[in-house]
């Protein structure tokens, strides 16, 4: 009797820690999937934002054609990169949208009269904000991918990665230290983009 | 003690030391109820068949209930009376540059953290503080006052919301309700009791316990028990009052290290506290009750600003110093890990 009631205690035991390291594993995957949904929803308004600076600063800007253009087709990169899905191909090419728009922003640092409008000034918020929206929300995909990793490989909760379907998410690495940080979109205050 | 540097590490420490706290709460609480029954229950177990005994706790479940009755209480009024106090506008559609600029850094620092976007309100004062409010993630609100506003540059703003988002992303607000409630109860109890006493002190309270002493129900360990009990309860108010400030200025730690988690920038959130700490003057339009959901103590107290045994016991944020002290050491950790500090030669 007493023997029988031991067993369903443990018995009872074991499966409800099954459950509990099941539920982490499915809340983890999820809040992943969302993190990243997020970096998607910002890189969309990154990327409507740019069609909007280059529209901008087109007029003003005639002498410097390759950088607008270059900034241009790094956004049209970027944006079929999204298509894809891929993250090491997204964050490629985001790197590389990141680096045009720091020449940019170098360049109309050369322009005084086009910093001075209102409207600039404006689409100088907006960027900073956009600019730091990615980063952390790529930053927050990265915390949040990182817990599930190192859960799924820790034990005991790596017996139940196969229950759960769970498998190590992606991180969104930069290729180059130096470019951990966006760089800062500062039109009015400092030429040099801070890396 | 030696303080771990890095921001998890800072995380996991005053997870933990929260944990104790309220449990040590919880159990005093308990024995402030539960204990009262329990001796009472050991005085009444050898007394004749036909008189009282006393088996179901109704001590501690009244007290429990009291607590929980003045959480709810707390908890029904809470948000919108906290901000209606403090005179806050909510920031709905922004136009002037500066709040175009706060609802960006709290659209950004709600992705950092990975919660919906909290309801923004604006309080007009020149004073610089912020502070969250709201149960849960979903229904929370963050205020800043004017002076903030003024005072702070973007990435200093951005600290402070952060700080302000660790609160929600903790559920501080949740936690220092109930734990108010259990305050509260323990106070208004022993305010109750006191009173009972010192009128019955002539009268009925004193001849009972006699009579059953005389009758030889009160065994001596119960008599100890029965001098511990009603002392705890003589301590109670100031023991459960400050119990709950330490929580809170764990919890102050806490949400530091989550603003330097959402920010990477912990550099940004120690020049913000200098700057508003400078500005010490009274938040007037925020009420003490609220005092704990604050950057800073609204109230100015210097007890916050000193280290030693009276701030360690009697403050609801830990001292500006050694805030800022722990946020340095995590920007210049972050900075050695990346490379960036200069080896001495």
């Amino acid at each position: 009797m007493l023997g029988t009631i031991f067993l369903l205690v443990i018995v009872g035991g074991a499966v409800l820690w099954v459950v509990g390291a099941y539920n982490g594993l499915i809340a983890l995957k999820n809040q992943v999937a969302n993190a990243f949904k997020q970096i998607d929803v910002q890189l969309l308004r990154r990327h409507d934002l740019i069609t909007n600076l280059v529209e901008t600063v087109k007029g003003a800007m005639q002498f410097e054609r390759d950088t607008l253009e270059a900034v241009i087709s790094a956004r049209n990169q970027a944006v079929k990169a999204q298509g894809s899905g891929s993250v090491p191909a997204m964050a490629a090419a985001e790197q590389m949208l990141t680096g045009a728009l720091g020449r940019l922003f170098a360049v109309v640092e050369a322009y005084p009269e086009l910093k001075a409008t209102a409207n600039v000034a404006q689409l100088q918020e907006e960027l900073v904000s956009t600019e730091n929206r990615v980063a952390f929300a790529r930053q927050h995909y990265n915390d949040v991918t990182t817990q599930y990793n190192t859960r799924q490989a820790q034990f005991p909760t790596n017996l139940v990665t196969g229950l759960a379907n769970a498998t190590p998410a992606e991180l969104w690495e930069l290729e180059d230290t130096a470019k951990r940080a966006l760089p800062k979109v500062d039109l009015g205050l400092r030429a040099t983009p801070r890396a | 003690m030696s303080e771990p540097v890095d921001l998890f590490a800072q995380q996991e420490a005053n997870r933990r030391r929260t944990r104790r706290l309220v449990l040590l709460f919880v159990l005093f609480f308990a024995w402030l109820g539960f204990g009262g029954d329990w001796i009472l229950r050991l005085a009444t177990l050898d007394a004749p068949a036909a008189a009282y005994h006393h088996t179901v706790p109704w001590g501690g479940i009244g007290l429990t209930l009291l607590a929980i009755g003045l959480a709810w209480w707390t908890r029904r009024t809470g948000p919108e009376s906290v901000l209606a106090a403090a005179g806050a506008m909510e920031l709905e559609h922004p136009t002037k540059a500066e709040h175009v600029q706060l609802f960006n850094v709290v659209n950004e620092m709600s992705i950092a953290a990975g919660i919906p976007r909290p309801r923004i309100h604006i309080v007009p004062d020149a004073d610089p503080n912020a502070f969250a409010t709201g149960f849960a993630p979903e229904q929370s609100h963050i205020a800043v006052t004017e002076g903030l506003l003024a005072l702070c540059s973007r990435d200093e703003l951005q600290a402070v919301i952060a700080h302000e988002m660790g609160h929600i992303v903790n559920l501080d607000v949740r936690l220092m309700t109930q734990l108010a409630g259990l305050v509260g109860a323990v106070a208004l109890v022993s305010d109750g009791v006191g009173r009972m006493l010192r009128q019955g002190a002539r009268g009925r309270v004193p001849l009972r316990l006699a009579s059953r002493k005389k009758g030889g129900g009160l065994g001596p360990l119960v008599l100890v028990l029965l001098v511990l009990w009603i002392v705890s309860w003589l301590v109670a108010p100031l023991v459960c009052r400050m119990l709950a400030l330490g929580v809170s200025r764990k919890r102050e730690f806490l949400a530091d290290a989550m603003s330097a988690q959402f920010t990477r920038n912990p550099g940004a959130l120690a020049s913000a506290l200098e700057k508003i700490e400078r500005a010490a003057a009274p938040t007037m339009s925020i009420r003490q009750a609220s005092a704990h959901l604050c950057i800073a103590d609204p109230l100015g107290r210097r007890v916050n600003l000193r280290e030693g045994r009276l701030a360690d016991l009697f403050g609801t944020h830990p001292p500006m110093p050694l805030r800022v002290a722990r946020l340095r050491a995590m920007a210049y950790q972050s900075l050695k890990r990346a490379g960036g500090v200069p080896v001495p030669t």
